[in-house]
């Protein structure tokens, strides 16, 4: 069948694209926009390298159709830094070499975004816990863990 | 060749290395901007896929393409047909060997599909939708065969047959009848039987271990485009670019001078993206179609179809005197291969023993071939397996003797110039000092509690070193850029970038490295076998004085004086007996004055790799009601050699670390009756999530390989090799019961417990 | 495939009583069907559009969660999670953060794996359904729902427009506890839920206990409640619970847990359970 013509806003811009039904908001965002930030590492929500933030929730856009986002707020790695200014997280995890080959940074960076929107003073167990749906392979979580701790400092204090 | 020579002891008076500065690329990583394999689009792209064979074992009786060639969209079909049949042939991938003709079968089936998800046939096509209907359209007859999943099993007579021209090399005389069994090694000298009678204590034990895949979070993509003159381009995440075309050119029957391998970022490999499986097919497709066509594995046919570790049966025999001097060391390995010949056996036999001095010792080991997808390379390929075997036998010995774990590991340690088990003297090693930071340190005090256990373990991997390549070239405003030929997988172009500053003597913000294509520099092996600070830091510090060389011959011409009363000082050129200097800025400005532009050049096959050792503690509780689990505290120390960027250094040790705690306690694959994978993706096949571990505390030790301008150590592989070992240990305290089999899941730990307490 | 998203619930189950119909919710479990192919529907029925399925209500009847609301949503509502903290804390279990933010109790329920981790804490609770259809509307217990692995017993055309919970009883707590190999992110191996009211001397006098991962469907068991009523949940009640979860149990073996593993830990957790359940009836004020 035809495909489908969907507006959408994403990272503050208005975006229009054609998709398949089947298509993911994953596929969409990657294929259709060409936003690669967000990665596919394994379509089924178990990973989390492809978590985008729609309506103010942090989601898998693996787990999302292209067509449910028509006139919704979709929120990827691509808006996190405000011009050439890095946010916290991004500038703590550069800091902490909490990132070995970045495949899975984007994500986690989205996801400690929105756990910190949450809870702005986390422990450790519960910036563990609130990160569990991202899976890294490199670091073991070691300095993932320290610099959204450290990030969660600089923002409360800010 | 390097004969390079450098200062045995460590270095006091190094500005950058040893230093922690921001990674170069880091910007790109956590903005989103780098491209990993499968972030590439370009115009008149197609989409490939793979048909797979839905059998463990069967022969192909046929394969019929012409119904998928005329689905309207379709641009290329192929089949084994497509590619070229090659001789046997072996050639190294990484640390292990791969034979051609088993490339050329394993990346396209010919004869037989020899697993679930061997690769059948591939199609491009205008869209992936058109592409999977494609594939619905390929009809292949298969004649299905009984199949063998299991090591032990495939080594006996009557076992199914994969390979029915595999006679087992290393056994004197040639087997007449064809096997699962590939090889046979055999290392070690001395006089067991003697050895064994000397011993006051002797532990013999039988453990298992399950296949685990290295678990990259990125999968396999690639996209290939070939012109209508043969000329062919190729972006693809590998670990080595150069490997990648040589292993395609031979495939597709090219030249290597016809195909440009460009690495894109790359999201994991540990060793699995040593190898080749979409890069072939992509190519062969773009041949006929001459369209860019693009691939990438979904997570499924990542685990179905590309290779883990092995799964293996190590039998282990230690015996030691009360005084805690090991007698004798006995281990027979059983490694399964996967489809093809080369499981990583010879690596795990030469490591399984090396950190001990011995006088009697023997390694057996048989690499078999099972109907499972090929085993690749994984961060210390067979070390692992073998050091947990006997890492666990070493532990129940010095229990036996009632020494502490530490004490009984100090009292036989390699040392330098003990003879490895596999041959050579060692040279420089830090396992003592490992030892004795892990004996020293606030963990080993720490008291436990009830249902906890403190486990150690110690481990070996060689590194390696190998061909390697590299440019650098100075802009005229005096900013140098280097140009490598291997991946960056965790932070290298920071530390290659800060050994060309250190060398120069210039600020780290005026260099920057890049990982060049294949047409940039000469054949680099890969990324792999920790060898990159190790072999990409030699001949970036050998371009850099190449440089300098050139830099002072500058000098020497403005200065009209000789090269020889120039000298390199802190960025500058200096003649002191007049006071002059010139910066390296000023003299690439006017490079062109004095002779042209000035560029260094490395090219080498590194040598004197020097061995990393490490010794991990770990914490452990368990829930003696379900068996499950808890990591309460791990520590990693490890010899590093010279740590040149010691947050990467600790990042290698914890990843390694936590890859190791999965492998202990939940990772492996689960088959069912069939030969058909059935936990093929995150949710069932369990990596560790970031709750499941703590923080790993990490100690750097160094004792500088005077082979290396900066004493560096490969450090990337080792810290897997302990903690399997260091946790089963841990386990064994806590609830007084041996584990010999991983993973220690909780229905193996509660039954265990169980068992142990009705007993 | 085509994509719609009806409005109300009567253009709903219009749509749905088309045999190639198919209900999208938070899409966490049908997504990964179809990419799967598991299942190739013609229609994909949005019902996050119908408002009736969505949002938190407490009324003097008790509560009521729209069936498509997402569980992060029910998680921050501090009331219910108050009135109602096993079920809240069952379904923080299911997946990740960013699972929660899609999955909602209704997919948890129709989807009808042995082992959501919503369903014991509901059945735990006594919700009820309230399902719609080209018939009209019903009420059914969410124990009635699953009839086996991945199969309910709504009709063609019907769907769950919400769950209803009461309002707890006094000196009331529930509690959820599953076992899983790791920390996070694992499906149920043994799921538990228990609900119990104590009376104003410590004995209790409401119980239900629920069961996940253990049996072809999820198992509402009258005999591990008969061990805590009349009791104050001791040491003798709790094992007398442990051995009826336990007998209960009619698990297979598969790639998550055996059988005899699944048999031991249910009892192991139903006791755990309850121990939290009674905890939170205590301090209930």
């Amino acid at each position: 069948m035809a495909k489908q013509h969907v507006t959408t806003t994403v990272n503050g811009d208005t975006a229009e694209f054609l998709c398949e039904t089947e298509q993911t908001l994953l596929d969409v965002l990657r294929d259709e926009l060409f936003l690669t930030g967000s990665k596919e590492g394994c379509a089924s929500g178990d990973c989390g390298a492809c978590s985008v933030m729609l309506d103010g929730r942090l989601v898998c856009s693996c787990l999302v159709l292209g067509v449910e986002v028509a006139g919704r707020k979709v929120e990827t790695i691509e808006g996190m830094a405000s011009g050439d200014a890095l946010h916290p997280l991004q500038q703590k995890f550069l800091e902490h070499a909490a990132l070995q080959c970045g495949i899975c940074t984007p994500g986690f960076l989205v996801a400690a975004k929105a756990l910190l929107e949450k809870k702005s003073n986390p422990t450790e167990t519960e910036v563990r816990y609130g990160l569990a749906g991202n899976l890294c392979r490199c670091t073991g979580y070691d300095k993932i863990v320290r610099a959204v701790l450290d990030a969660a400092a600089v923002m409360r204090s800010a | 060749m390097n004969d390079m020579t450098f200062p045995k002891l460590a270095r006091q008076d190094l500005k950058i290395v040893g230093t922690r500065p921001l990674r170069p690329d880091g910007v790109d990583k956590v903005t989103g901007r780098a491209k990993f394999g499968a972030d590439i689009h370009v115009p008149n792209m197609l989409i490939g896929k793979v048909l797979r064979s839905p059998h463990a074992h069967a022969r192909i009786k046929s394969i019929d393409v012409s119904r998928a060639q005329a689905l309207r969209g379709v641009k290329a079909v192929i089949t084994a047909a497509d590619l070229c049949d090659l001789p046997s042939e072996f050639i190294p991938a990484g640390e292990m060997m791969v034979n051609f003709k088993d490339m050329t079968r394993n990346v396209l089936a010919r004869e037989k599909a020899l697993y679930e998800g061997h690769a059948v046939a591939a199609v491009a096509a205008v869209s992936e939708a058109v592409a999977a209907q494609a594939l619905t359209l390929i009809d292949v007859q298969y004649d299905v065969l009984p199949h063998v999943m299991d090591v032990v099993e495939a080594m006996q007579d009557g076992a199914p047959l994969l390979h029915d021209d595999m006679f087992t090399i290393g056994v004197e005389p040639r087997p007449a009848k064809a096997s699962n069994i590939a090889k046979r090694v055999e290392f070690g000298f001395g006089d067991l039987a003697a050895g064994f009678a000397r011993a006051d204590v002797i532990v013999e034990r039988e453990f298992t271990t399950k296949p685990v895949h290295q678990g990259y979070i990125e999968p396999h993509a690639c996209l290939a485009s070939v012109s209508e003159d043969g000329q062919a381009e190729l972006w693809c995440t590998t670990q080595g670019q150069f490997i990648v075309r040589a292993f395609c050119a031979k495939l597709l029957g090219m030249d290597v001078s016809r195909l440009r391998v460009t690495a894109s970022e790359i999201g994991g490999g540990f060793g699995g993206k040593t190898v080749v499986y979409l890069e072939p097919l992509a190519l062969a497709l773009s041949r006929i179609a001459c369209r860019p066509v693009k691939m990438t594995m979904s997570r499924t046919d990542v685990f179905r179809a590309s290779g883990p570790t092995s799964g293996a049966k190590i039998w282990v025999k230690v015996g030691a005197t009360r005084d805690g001097r090991i007698t004798a060391a006995d281990a027979l390995l059983k490694y399964q291969a996967g489809a093809f010949q080369g499981s990583p056996v010879q690596p795990g036999a030469m490591c399984a023993f090396a950190p001990y001095d011995l006088e009697n010792v023997r390694i057996v080991g048989f690499d078999v071939v099972v109907n499972r997808p090929k085993v690749a390379a994984y961060r210390a390929p067979g070390g692992p397996i073998a050091e947990f075997a006997v890492e666990s036998v070493i532990d129940e010995v010095a229990l036996g003797i009632g020494m502490d774990p530490i004490e009984f590991r100090l009292k036989n340690a390699a040392r330098e110039g003990t003879r490895a088990p596999y041959g050579p003297k060692l040279g420089p090693i830090g396992l003592v000092q490992t030892l004795e930071a892990a004996r020293a340190h606030a963990h080993y005090r720490a008291p436990l509690k009830a249902n906890q256990g403190r486990g150690v373990a110690s481990g070996f991997w060689f590194n390696i070193g190998g061909e390697t390549c590299a440019a650098m070239n100075l802009g005229e405003d005096g900013s140098v850029a280097i140009v490598i030929g291997t991946p960056d997988i965790g932070g290298s172009r920071a530390s290659l970038s800060m050994m060309a500053a250190e060398e120069l003597g210039i600020p780290l913000q005026q260099v920057s490295a890049i990982n060049g294509d294949t047409s940039s520099l000469g054949f680099n092996f890969l990324t792999g076998g920790s060898r990159v600070t190790y072999s990409s830091g030699m001949a970036v510090v050998e371009a850099a004085r190449d440089v300098i060389r050139q830099l002072r011959e500058r000098a020497a011409k403005i200065w009209e004086v000789t090269v020889e009363e120039v000298e390199w000082v802190e960025g500058h050129a200096r003649l002191s007996a007049k006071g002059k200097t010139l910066s390296l800025a000023e003299l690439a400005r006017t490079a062109g004055k004095t002779g042209g532009p000035i560029s260094g050049n490395a090219a080498l096959n590194v040598t004197g790799a020097g061995p990393s050792l490490a010794t991990h503690l770990v914490d452990v509780e368990v829930d003696p009601e379900t068996g499950k689990v808890t990591i309460l505290r791990y520590t990693a120390i490890q010899d590093a050699g010279k740590a040149v960027h010691p947050s990467y250094v600790e990042g290698q040790m914890q990843g390694g670390a936590v890859q190791g705690i999965g492998w202990a306690l939940n990772e492996e694959y689960i088959y069912d009756d069939k030969g058909r994978m059935e936990n093929a993706g995150f949710l069932d096949y369990r990596i560790p999530v970031c709750s499941d571990v703590p923080m790993i505390d990490t100690v750097i030790v160094e004792v500088p390989n005077p082979r290396h301008p900066y004493g560096v150590r490969g450090v990337g592989e080792t810290p897997i090799v302990p903690p399997m070992a260091a946790i089963a240990n841990a386990l064994s305290h806590a609830t007084g019961v041996r584990f010999t089999e991983l993973p220690m899941s909780p229905p193996r730990v509660l039954a265990a417990i169980d068992a142990h307490r009705g007993a | 495939m085509d994509y719609r998203s009806p409005t109300s619930a009567k253009d709903a189950a219009g749509l749905l009583a088309d045999e190639g119909a198919h209900v999208l919710a938070g899409g966490t479990d049908i997504l990964v069907k179809l990419r799967a192919g598991f299942v190739a529907p013609r229609l994909l029925v949005d019902l996050k559009g119908v408002p009736r399925l969505r949002g938190i209500d407490s009324d003097a009847r008790g509560w009521r969660i729209g069936a498509a609301t997402p569980c992060a949503e029910i998680g921050e509502h501090a009331a219910f999670a108050a009135a109602w903290p096993g079920v809240v804390e069952a379904l923080q279990l299911i997946g990740s953060a960013q699972i929660q933010g899609r999955a909602t109790l209704g997919g948890n329920l129709c989807n009808a794996s042995p082992a959501a981790d919503s369903v014991p804490a509901l059945i735990a609770a006594g919700a009820v359904c309230e399902v719609a259809g080209a018939q009209g509307e019903r009420e059914v217990p969410v124990e009635r729902i699953i009839t086996g692995p991945g199969r309910n017993a709504l009709a063609r055309g019907e769907f769950v427009l919400g769950f209803r919970l009461p309002i707890p009883l006094a000196r009331a707590g529930d509690a959820y506890l599953r076992f899983i190999p790791r920390t996070e992110m694992d499906i149920a191996v043994v799921g538990v839920g228990v609900s119990l009211a104590l009376d104003a001397k410590g004995v209790c006098t409401h119980a239900r206990v629920a069961l996940g991962a253990v049996a072809p469907t999820p198992l509402l068991v009258a005999d591990a409640a008969r061990a805590l009523i009349g009791t104050r949940v001791d040491t003798a009640a709790l094992e007398a619970l442990a051995a009826a979860a336990s007998a209960a149990c009619k698990p297979i073996d598969d790639k998550r847990g055996t059988i005899a593993y699944r048999i031991k830990v249910a009892g192991v957790l139903a006791r755990r359970a309850a121990v939290i359940a009674l905890e939170r009836a205590t301090n209930r004020k």
